[in-house]
Formats: C-alpha cells, sequence, structure tokens
C-alpha cells in the first residue's frame, strides 16, 4: 500500500497515523507538506487529525483551500482512495468531498475521552475487517464534531447505505448519551457514494498497539492493508 | 469600497454558542432574552468601486470561502 500523509500548519495527528499504517505495511508512508505536490502512483491519502491553520474562520476552512487539496481533488475524482480523520474529516467536508458540516459540539465543550462505534458499513476498504454492527472503542479528542446535515441528506445518506460509523453505548445501542458532540442521527462517519472516501471525528489510529491501551482500532488499518495487499 | 459580510448559522442549525451566551446574560439577570444567535462579521475592503459589482464580488467570497452555506447564512452589506 502506497499511503501519504497530508500535513498542514497545525496538523498534530500525523504521527500517530503513521504508526498505525506502519503497523499494518511494516513501512513508513509519504508525510507530504501542504505545499508539496500528490506524488503519482498513490493508494492512498489521509487527512490528519490537528487544528489546521488553527480553526481561523471554520475549522478545516483554511486546509480546504490549501493548493495540495486541488490535487487531493483529483485524486478523489479518479476514485482514489482518502481517509479523513477528526479535523482531516472536517477539511473533507470543507472541501465538499463528504457532505454536511461539522459544528461545534452541543455541549460547547471540547470532548477528549474514549467513545464507542458501531459499524454500520461494513464490506469497504475502510471496514472489511468488521462485521457490520460490530462495536469498538476509540479516542476523540475534539471541539467541532457535532455533525450536521439537513434531513434530505441525512436520509439519502442512509438510504444509499453510507454511514460507517454511528456513535452508541459500548453493547451497540444508540444513545442519547453516547453521543456526547450531539451528531445529527448519531452519525461519527461517513463514506462517499463510491464508497472510497471515509471521513470520522474518531480517532481509531491512536488505538492499534496493546502499548496503546487497545488494539480497537487496527481492523480499519488492516481493512485498507487487505484492499492494497498487492501494492 | 468597504463590505462587510454578515455569517450567521441558519435557521434551524443548533447554535450552542447563542445558546449559551443566552444562559449567560440570564445568569447576570437580564430578563426578556427570548433568544440568542451569535455570528460572525467579516470586513472587506475592495479595491472596486462600484457598488454592484463589490457587492456581487462579496457574495461570491462568502459562498466560496466565508460561510459554509449548509450551516451558515450571509448578508453582503457596502459600507
Amino acid at each position: 500500500m502506497k499511503a501519504a500523509i497530508v500535513v498542514f500548519p497545525g496538523t498534530n495527528r500525523e504521527r500517530d497515523m503513521r504508526i498505525a499504517l506502519k503497523r499494518v505495511t511494516g513501512r513508513d508512508p509519504l508525510m507530504l507538506f501542504h505545499r508539496e505536490e500528490l506524488p503519482k502512483g498513490l493508494d492512498l491519502v489521509v487527512l490528519a487529525g490537528g487544528f489546521s491553520y488553527g480553526d481561523y474562520l471554520r475549522c478545516g476552512a483554511m486546509a480546504a483551500q490549501s493548493p495540495i487539496m486541488k490535487d487531493i481533488k483529483d485524486f478523489a475524482t479518479k476514485g482514489g482512495h482518502i481517509l479523513g480523520v477528526c479535523n482531516g474529516f472536517q477539511i473533507l467536508i470543507e472541501a465538499g468531498l463528504l457532505p454536511g458540516g461539522l459544528l461545534r459540539n452541543a455541549s460547547l465543550r471540547f470532548l477528549s475521552m474514549d467513545c464507542h462505534m458501531r459499524v454500520e458499513r461494513a464490506g469497504t476498504a475502510f471496514t472489511s475487517r468488521w462485521q457490520k454492527g460490530a462495536v469498538f472503542r476509540a479516542p476523540m479528542a475534539h471541539g467541532d464534531g457535532n455533525y450536521f446535515a439537513d434531513d434530505a441528506t441525512l436520509d439519502r445518506l442512509e438510504g444509499e447505505d453510507l454511514v460507517a460509523f454511528r456513535y452508541t453505548d459500548e453493547n451497540g445501542t444508540v444513545t442519547e448519551a453516547a453521543n456526547r458532540n450531539g451528531s445529527a442521527r448519531n452519525i461519527a462517519g461517513i463514506l462517499s457514494p463510491n464508497l472510497r472516501i471515509c471521513g470520522l471525528m474518531p480517532h481509531p489510529e491512536d488505538l492499534v498497539d496493546p502499548l496503546m491501551g487497545g488494539t480497537d482500532g487496527l481492523p480499519m488499518f488492516e481493512s485498507l492493508a487487505d484492499t492494497f495487499v498487492s501494492a | 469600497m468597504k463590505a462587510r459580510v454578515y455569517v450567521m448559522p441558519k435557521a434551524g442549525v443548533l447554535d450552542p454558542q447563542g445558546k449559551a451566551i443566552s444562559h449567560a446574560l440570564e445568569g447576570l439577570g437580564f430578563a426578556g432574552v427570548n433568544d440568542v444567535r451569535a455570528g460572525k462579521v467579516i470586513e472587506l475592503d475592495l479595491a472596486e468601486t462600484d457598488p454592484a459589482k463589490a457587492k456581487s464580488a462579496a457574495e461570491d467570497m462568502a459562498r466560496k470561502l466565508l460561510a459554509n452555506t449548509v450551516i451558515e447564512s450571509f448578508r453582503v452589506e457596502l459600507a
């Protein structure tokens, strides 16, 4: 798997992401600064978490206009796989690569804690190692993760089976209490219609080694490694 | 020519900041505040001197960057 992680000024989770990708592929992903061009022949582009451009204007809004995003949009148009986690999800939304918006958490508090998610869509490049309905734990750390979209968009996402993950309790039950940031319909992560772009707020990359306290997030990266096994 | 872009959370979109401000005002003893919505104002100093063109340019900027029209509405005023 040839993967690249894009680093904007203020990105701070790129090394966590590198550990997760290296763990499943055995080699370091490319680290690309936002002024560089996207090289050809990549399988996966990852937008990692952080506070790109200090969250100025809106989270992800500045990064979405940065020069490398033009290459990333071309990569998406050609069917490339893109993973956006936390601020990376916000950037994908601001760039128009995924629908909706991410509002300030309903509680107005920055949330730094573990959450549980249920896999709503298995069998994709990001989720093939899970069964539909599987529940896993992931840390989250964000101030603006309250997923919003109008009802028509939410209905379309659900109708086309593009909700990847939902916030649930540890038993996989959708509850209001498990939806700490107030996201519409407990949505934690979504997919593009071609299933090749995935964005989510929590951090699976931070639970990929027993030394981190668990390997709950590892299936996401094993799924990606399976998808690009020959590359 | 100066333009002011007012960006507000859309009607129907939860505005937790507005809600928190409302609660804080209540805590300070200000009665009768029915609702608070918090947005932002962006001031642009434009080289354009034609008001219609300046307004249309500012609106284009708002659509492409200054506002996220999924969650926010905007209004441009020329100053």
